[in-house]
């Protein structure tokens, strides 16, 4: 992808931003991730195991990263997974997408592409049938970020 | 803008119990409301904030997008199918508007 000068200049905008307002920021955003987590688990901290995020380790392109999503679960009417959330804990808002399921998924999967405006942790939070929440976090490096540009 | 183009891929067949990956993606900005312009004023926020998956009426999968979704929203998620139908897929703009696209799957 070649940069073109409107992009370049989004760019450079947003690392200013980062430089003034970064460690501020960052302190407010994982606050902000915790709250988040606790309104979608209904106030309970997750537990670990079952979901699994696959994020690339290096990101060149804050603007567009893969990430994908899958939960062990049998996906039946008495045992399935009812929704998964996505945040990105470094992000002006730490909010990515939240996928809901149903028993006619066939399997807990899903995959999109997001923005990430910096280096940063990025987490997904299960909600299962029976109301046990499980997550997952993974960093990812970003080279060039998403937030501006 | 150019009308936003949904682009979306479904097996035409599959036998009955399968469970089939389903590819969609759809032309639009994105935009996250934190960008500005030359002037340093803030271009409003403009996204697709709601995707929705139905077959024979009845959703499978919908997802709740945020700003941070990167332009031209794609997502890849999978469904199990045990009979022949439609697929209706549906995103919805901040702007109210709804655009709109449906598959056929053979099931046998």
């Amino acid at each position: 992808m070649t940069l073109t000068r409107r992009q370049a200049l989004g760019l450079s905008a947003g690392a200013a931003a980062f430089l003034a307002f970064g460690t501020k920021a960052g302190l407010a955003a994982s606050d902000a991730t915790e709250a988040a987590i606790k309104a979608f688990t209904g106030g309970a901290m997750p537990g670990s195991g079952k979901v699994s995020l696959d994020t690339p380790e290096i990101a060149e392109n804050g603007n567009t990263v893969p990430v994908g999503v899958s939960v062990d679960s049998p996906m039946t009417a008495d045992n399935y997974v009812v929704a998964v959330m996505i945040l990105a804990d470094g992000n002006p808002n730490p909010a990515v997408a939240t996928f809901n399921f149903s028993t006619m998924s066939g399997s807990a999967e899903a995959k999109t592409r997001i923005r990430l405006a910096k280096t940063q942790n990025v987490i997904a939070v299960a909600k299962m049938s029976d109301g046990s929440t499980y997550m997952d976090t993974k960093e990812v490096k970003v080279t060039i970020g998403g937030c501006g540009g | 803008m150019a009308a936003p183009k949904p682009r979306v891929k479904v097996p035409k067949k599959a036998s009955k119990g399968e469970v089939i990956t389903i590819k969609t993606l759809i032309s639009h900005p994105m935009e996250s409301g934190q960008r500005k312009d030359k002037e340093g004023n803030l271009i409003p926020r403009q996204i697709i904030n709601k995707f929705t998956c139905e077959f024979n009426g009845q959703t499978v999968f919908s997802c709740d997008m945020d700003p941070a979704v990167s332009a031209n929203p794609y997502m890849e998620f999978s469904a199990k199918v045990e009979e022949s139908g439609t697929f209706k897929f549906t995103w919805v703009d901040d702007d109210g508007s709804v655009y709109e696209t449906e598959n056929e799957i053979a099931v046998s």
